[in-house]
């Protein structure tokens, strides 16, 4: 194929990926390495890319240290509750201390961000977060990347890191397609960041037909956080920790400023609160540790976010929905009722224009809500991702390899979405996480770890041919047929994703089994993928387009598979109404009160799971 | 609810098919007019709507279930500094228009070139501090929180 090589030596940090997590470690990087070379290289374009895209309203973790509000500790202490005891607290506790640092340069950079007219303190929606006006925050930080950087790739679409063919098991740079220019581009690199995206798309979403794009991640989020990282061999814990949502029915509308803020409540068909009514029962699943239906309003817990979904699918499954997101109160103070359309338009306009398609006048009439498809991501109220170092003042020996946030592979460093273990980072949380990863990163080339790298030409051919095979299996086959998208020697990315999606959906607990599954299930859903991996080696690309749907597709396949495995593994229902599984539906501390952690052997795609302990930095507290 | 383009207004200038985060947006080769080619795809986050120096491009709601007739508006003011909305119900009885600012501070120029600020200490380097820290986490005198520091002891891992 005509399309040209395009080679970047001699990078000393390239990112992959701009988003929060991204742009985050391009801007720190310059700061510690102001003579290295720091290229990011951004499948979209970086002025809005990312699950910040189109805004948000909130940040959604912020400490407050200035103003006494909270310790870093009581963020974990948080998280730790929210996630069911599984975290690690150590790199919880380092994005923590951090994050206040970056909120603070966002609003010197131009974000607004409200404040409380009667303390002067920012806004708050909740404990951890505080309301801005938001629709800007990615072009704000991109411009702070783009200072630092050396050169931004626009469209570049990612799909394989290179490793270093002189030392095994070092990262030596990452290579990918133009999706503009089809160009094979080569970016050849002391390190590698990935801020890359969590996984949207791999659960059959709710929405159908042309409306399948509207699920509550943004669908460009292909899960290249763990394929990439997967691929190179890097170990990946919690991967079966995916979360599912309580939004807006339809239009995936946030419902946390209309939860915290604006003090609106839920309801069931009848007009009564069903929630607590679930708890006794959750309690003996789970435990008193994690549901103490007396005392929690006395610790002043909140109930963890998944257990709240079991009590709105249980009360659903009682026949007792829909449940609605009583607003006609709240919405009766003007101020209140301009807050909440503000919240949708500054990050999902897409409710808006539903409400407006349907007559849904949420001062009059109390919007309907339903639980999301699962989605797998490192940065919101789950922390699926990549085993990484933690910190050398904070982390226990068995966290702690050296350079803060480098995964097992050395050089390869995690930022967002694909640092395991870190939950409820969010996006300033993320953007704090490249920060700490861009300064370690700088420190591994100038202790000299970098050394010797060698990339041979034999790497990046083979790369090459595997990038462009969907669009040479499209030409050879494509005339074997008249016309039209049935082909016997082939599936296109689209019908590749469907396949994808009804699996995971059926066999890995997706929304249409009420988020079920067993031991047999799950292993049926193995075998099936492992079929699909077979068949994605056949998949067409009639252009670029559909090349760089192809490659979103098999990184959305190897999280697949990794979540499938972690699910398999750990033998326990921990996360109740994330997910179930159905033989083993009691949360087993005796056994479980640990960090699942898998590696995929490059070579032969076997992979090997294992416990790592889980150690509480932080005690109870108050 | 995905975007799609007026034929009218469209110049082709291809604003969109930069700025569209799901590579969705490109320019039809027969009328050289910016189109959606894969709704499905489309997360509807109104980056190349916001773009469109024509106002060619717009969002309806889904066709599986949302009836036509409403309309959500927007006009993003880089140099004021602020986004103006209109939302239309499709049964006409309510009509608004909402307003807020998207930034501060003139584009980019309270953010430093950290090529050009004094380069960390080797003390700095060694501590666990970022740029501009400890200063910017509390903006007081304070310093950075370890396990020490905040009157923390390491347990034991929990191990099986």
């Amino acid at each position: 194929m005509a399309y040209n090589t395009v080679v970047e030596d001699n990078i000393d940090i390239l990112v992959v990926g701009a988003g929060l997590g991204g742009t985050g470690a391009a801007w720190e990087a310059r700061y510690w390495g102001q003579n290295k070379k720091i290229v990011i290289a951004e499948k979209a374009n970086i002025d809005r890319s990312g699950a910040v895209a189109q805004g948000l309203y909130a940040i959604n973790c912020y400490m407050g240290t200035r103003w006494g509000e909270n310790k870093p500790e009581d963020h974990v202490r948080y998280a730790r509750m929210d996630l069911m005891g599984m975290v690690r607290e150590d790199l919880l506790f380092d994005m923590a201390r951090h994050v206040d640092s970056a909120v603070h340069q966002f609003e010197e950079w131009g974000l607004p961000i409200m404040r409380d007219p009667k303390t002067g303190h920012y806004q708050r929606e909740g404990r951890w977060q505080i309301m801005i006006h938001g629709e800007s925050y990615k072009p704000i930080v991109a411009e702070a990347a783009k200072k630092s950087a050396d050169k931004v790739y626009n469209r570049i679409c990612v799909t394989h890191l290179l490793m270093d063919d002189a030392k095994e098991n070092r990262v030596a740079g990452a290579v990918g397609f133009n999706v503009r220019t089809g160009d094979y581009h080569v970016f050849k690199s002391k390190t590698v960041i990935v801020g890359a995206g969590g996984a949207s798309n791999i659960f059959k979403p709710r929405s159908v037909g042309e409306g399948a794009g509207r699920v509550w991640y943004a669908p460009w989020s292909s899960g290249s956080a763990y394929g990439l990282m997967i691929q190179a061999g890097a170990k990946m814990t919690q991967m079966e920790n995916r979360i599912v949502l309580a939004r807006f029915k339809d239009g995936y509308g946030p419902v946390g400023a209309y939860f915290l803020h604006l003090k609106t409540y839920t309801q069931n068909c009848n007009g009564e609160e069903y929630e607590s009514k679930w708890f006794p029962a959750l309690t003996e699943m789970v435990g008193k540790e994690y549901l103490d239906t007396e005392g929690q309003h006395l610790s002043h817990k909140p109930i963890p976010t998944c257990l709240r979904n079991h009590a709105f699918i249980s009360e659903v499954n009682a026949g007792r929905g829909p449940i609605h997101m009583v607003t006609m109160e709240a919405f009766q103070d003007p101020h209140l009722e301009e807050i909440g359309w503000h919240n949708f338009l500054g990050m999902t306009v897409g409710q808006a224009v539903l409400w407006a398609a349907t007559d849904v006048n949420p001062k009059y009439e109390n919007p309907e809500l339903t639980t999301s498809e699962p989605y797998v991501m490192g940065s919101h109220a789950t922390g699926c991702g990549a085993w990484c170092s933690g910190p050398e003042d904070v982390s226990p020996p068995e966290y702690y390899w050296g350079y803060n946030r480098m995964t097992t592979v050395e050089g390869l460093f995690g930022a967002g979405d694909a640092v395991g273990g870190t939950p409820h980072a969010f996006s300033s949380g993320s953007f704090t996480e490249g920060r700490l990863a861009a300064k370690a990163a700088c420190k591994y080339i100038d202790d000299g770890k970098a050394e010797g790298i060698r990339v041979t030409d034999e790497q990046i051919q083979r790369r090459r041919e595997e990038i462009y095979k969907p669009m040479e299996h499209y030409r050879i086959f494509r005339n074997e047929i008249t016309a039209g998208s049935v082909n016997p020697n082939y599936i296109n990315p689209r019908q590749g994703l469907d396949r994808l999606q009804k699996l995971m959906d059926e066999y890995c607990a997706g929304a249409t089994v009420n988020y079920m599954t067993n031991d047999k299930l799950l292993q049926i859903g193995l075998k099936k993928l492992k079929l699909m991996e077979e068949d994605l080696e056949k998949v067409a690309a009639e252009d670029i387009h559909e090349l760089l749907r192809a490659w979103e597709l098999k990184h959305r396949h190897l999280t697949s598979e990794a979540v499938m495995q972690h699910t398999l593994f750990r033998k326990e229902t921990r996360w109740p109404g994330y997910y179930y599984r159905g033989d083993a539906m009691k949360l087993d501390d005796a056994n479980w009160h640990v960090l699942t952690v898998s590696r995929r052997d490059p070579a032969t795609g076997e992979y090997t799971m294992e416990k790592a302990p889980c150690y509480h930095l932080v005690g109870a507290g108050e | 609810m995905p975007t799609f383009v007026y034929m009218t207004r469209c110049d082709g200038c291809g604003y969109c098919v930069d700025i569209c985060p799901s590579d969705i947006m490109h320019i039809d080769k027969v009328t050289r007019r910016a189109y959606n080619i894969e709704p499905n795809m489309c997360w509807e986050c109104y980056s190349c709507v916001k773009a469109c120096p024509m106002d060619a491009i717009d969002v309806r709601g889904y066709a599986e279930f949302a009836p036509l007739g409403h309309s959500v508006r927007v006009r993003r003011d880089e140099e004021k500094g602020v986004i103006a909305w209109r939302i239309k119900f499709r049964n006409g009885e309510k009509d608004m228009e909402l307003l807020a600012p998207i930034t501060t501070k003139p584009w980019g120029k309270h953010i430093p070139q950290l090529a050009d600020v004094p380069a960390p200490s080797q003390a700095m380097r060694d501590s666990q501090l970022l740029f501009n820290e400890p200063k910017y986490i509390r903006l007081d005198e304070g310093d950075l929180h370890t396990l020490a520091s905040n009157g923390l002891v390491m347990k034991e891992g929990v191990y099986y």
